[in-house]
C-alpha cells in the first residue's frame, strides 16, 4: 500500500498541475494580503474564493487524473497487488497533492503576514472539501466508463452543492419566514459540505452578529462542543461516505 | 495450469462469452484467434482478474482466483496498449515494477539488454513514442520470468528487428516449458511462435487443437488459408443459425 502511494504521489507531485495550483492558491492569497491588513476581512475574501474554487478544481482534477491514469491502474490491477490498495493508493495521492498546494499556496503567505483562527480553519476546510469532491469525483469516475461524463456529474455536484442548494436554502427559508428556522436550516447545512464548511469558518469571524436571530442560534451551536462535535462529525461523513462507496464500486468494477 | 470452468460474462445486454469452458497446459503455446469483439481480450482479462465473471470458476495452478491476488505473480503480461505514469523515468518504472514482486530476486533482463532500455533509463515515459513503450511493456512482461506468459497483440507497433528479437525471445521461453498465450492478428507471427489454435467466435470456443490438426481438418497446408476457411466456416454458421432462427 505504502509503495503504490509512494509511486502515486512521486507522479502526481511532478505533474505540471500540481505547481500550477499552488503557484495560483499562493497569488490569490498574496493579492488579498496586499489589499487589506484587517486579518477578519482577509479570510472573509479568501474564504469567499476558495469554497468556490477548491471544490471545482479537486472535482475536476480527480475526475481527469482517475481517467489519465486508468491504463496504469490496469497495469497495477495485473500485479499481485489488491483491488482496495489500488484505489487507495490513488485516491490518498489526488487528496495529498490538493491538501499540499492548499497548505502551501495559502499557508506561506499567512506565515509571512500572519494568522488567526479563522485563517487555520480555512486551511482545515480547504482540506476536508478537497477530500469531499475528490470522493464525488472518484464515485463519478468508477461508476461510468467515460470520461466526457464522469466530468459531467462531478461539474454538476459541484454546481449543485455550491450554487443550486443554495437557492434553494434561501427560497425554503423565505417562503417558511414566519416559522422559527433556526433547527431547520441547520438540518439544511448539515446536508451540504460546502456550505457546512462556510458557516464553520463564519462562526469564527465577528460578522455572525449580522445575520440576525439564526446568526446567534448557529454562532451558539458552533461554539458548543457538542455543536462542534456534530459538525465535525459530519464533515467526517461527507468525506467517507463517496469514498468509501467508490472503493466498493471499484472492487466490482471490470477493466 | 489454467483451467476456465464455463464462465459466463455480460457487459448490458451483449453476451461476451457464453458457458466458456478452456484449459491451458504448462509448455505449450496458443494463439488465441477471433474476430473483433468475439472475446479473445474479455477472456485474458478475466484470467488476470480485471474482468469479473458473472458466473463460473478460473483455476490458475489448482486454485481459484476469486478474491486472490497473489496468483498473478505467476503471470508475466504485456498489454496491448501500455501506457505508463508522464512523470516517471523508464529506471523508475522498473524499480517500482521490482518493488510490487520484493520476493523475486533474479531478474530476466534479456529483453532489457536487447532492447537497450538501460541507455535511455533517466527518460519519462510521456516522451516515449509507440514503439519503444511497446519495448517497455515486453521487458517488463519477462522481467521476472513468470511461468505464465499473456501477450496480448504483442508485435504491433515495434520496429522489424524488435519484432525478431521478442519472437526469439517467445520461442525461448516457450521451449524452457512455459506456458504462453498469444493474441494477434498477424497470421504468420501466430504461426511461428504458437503450437496450438484457439479460435473464438461470439463468446464460445469454436476451435481448439493443435496447428497441425487445423491443417488436417481443413485440408490446407498453409496457416492462413487454414484460418480463412475456419472464419468461413464460423460466418457459414453463423448464418445457418439466423436462418434457423427465422424459420
Amino acid at each position: 500500500m505504502l509503495k503504490l502511494l509512494k509511486y502515486a504521489l512521486y507522479d502526481i507531485l511532478k505533474s505540471r498541475f500540481a505547481l500550477i495550483y499552488t503557484v495560483f492558491l499562493a497569488l490569490v492569497a498574496i493579492s488579498i494580503y496586499q489589499v487589506s491588513d484587517d486579518l477578519s476581512k482577509v479570510s472573509l475574501s479568501l474564504m469567499n474564493i476558495m469554497i468556490m474554487i477548491v471544490p471545482l478544481i479537486s472535482a475536476v482534477f480527480a475526475t481527469t487524473h482517475f481517467y489519465n491514469n486508468l491504463e496504469f491502474i490496469e497495469l497495477m490491477l495485473a500485479q499481485p497487488v489488491k483491488r482496495s490498495q489500488v484505489f487507495l493508493s490513488q485516491l490518498f495521492a489526488v487528496i495529498i497533492m490538493l491538501s499540499l498546494s492548499i497548505l502551501i499556496g495559502f499557508g506561506l503567505p499567512m506565515m509571512l503576514w500572519g494568522a488567526d483562527s479563522s485563517l487555520i480553519t480555512l486551511l482545515a476546510v480547504g482540506i476536508i472539501l478537497s477530500a469531499v469532491f475528490t470522493g464525488f469525483a472518484f464515485l463519478a469516475s468508477v461508476m461510468t466508463r467515460d470520461k466526457a461524463k464522469a466530468i459531467g456529474i462531478s461539474l454538476g455536484l459541484w454546481i449543485y452543492f455550491s450554487l443550486v442548494y443554495d437557492g434553494f436554502v434561501l427560497y425554503f427559508i423565505y417562503s417558511f419566514a414566519d416559522y422559527p428556522l433556526e433547527k431547520a436550516t441547520l438540518a439544511l447545512v448539515m446536508l451540504n459540505p460546502v456550505d457546512l464548511g462556510r458557516i464553520l469558518m463564519l462562526m469564527q469571524l465577528d460578522i455572525s452578529a449580522l445575520m440576525g436571530y439564526t446568526g446567534a442560534f448557529f454562532q451558539k451551536f458552533f461554539s458548543s462542543s457538542m455543536g462542534l462535535l456534530i459538525a465535525g462529525g459530519t464533515l467526517m461523513v461527507w468525506m467517507l461516505f463517496p469514498n468509501f462507496f467508490a472503493l466498493r464500486v471499484f472492487r466490482k468494477r471490470d477493466f | 495450469m489454467i483451467t476456465v470452468n464455463s464462465i459466463f460474462k455480460k457487459f448490458g445486454k451483449l453476451e461476451v462469452l457464453k458457458d466458456f469452458t478452456l484449459s491451458f497446459e504448462r509448455g505449450n503455446s496458443y494463439a488465441i484467434m477471433g474476430p473483433n469483439g468475439s472475446g479473445k481480450t474479455t477472456l485474458i482479462k478475466s484470467i488476470l482478474g480485471m474482468v469479473l465473471p458473472d458466473k463460473g470458476e478460473i483455476l490458475v495452478k489448482g486454485l481459484s482466483i476469486k478474491g486472490s491476488n497473489d496468483y498473478r505473480k505467476f503471470i508475466g503480461y504485456m498489454p496491448q496498449i501500455g501506457r505508463y505514469p508522464q512523470n516517471m523515468k523508464i529506471g523508475q518504472l522498473f524499480s517500482m515494477m521490482k518493488d510490487m514482486r520484493p520476493e523475486i530476486k533474479t531478474y530476466d533482463l534479456d529483453l532489457v539488454e536487447a532492447y537497450e532500455l538501460d541507455k535511455i533509463k533517466d527518460k519519462s515515459l510521456g516522451t516515449l513514442s509507440g514503439g519503444t513503450v511497446q519495448k517497455v511493456s515486453a521487458a517488463l512482461a519477462f522481467l521476472f520470468n513468470p511461468e505464465i506468459l499473456i501477450l496480448d497483440e504483442p508485435t504491433a507497433g515495434l520496429d522489424p528487428i524488435a519484432v525478431e528479437i521478442l519472437k526469439s525471445k517467445i520461442k525461448n521461453e516457450r521451449e524452457a516449458g512455459k506456458l504462453i498465450l498469444v493474441t494477434s492478428h498477424i497470421l504468420s507471427d501466430l504461426e511461428e511462435l504458437t503450437n496450438h489454435a484457439i479460435y473464438i467466435f461470439e463468446g464460445e470456443v469454436f476451435f481448439n487443437d493443435s496447428i497441425e490438426s487445423l491443417k488436417e481438418i481443413t485440408s490446407e497446408e498453409k496457416f492462413s488459408p487454414a484460418i480463412a476457411k475456419l472464419m468461413q466456416w464460423s460466418l457459414k454458421k453463423k448464418s445457418t443459425t439466423k436462418a434457423l432462427t427465422y424459420a
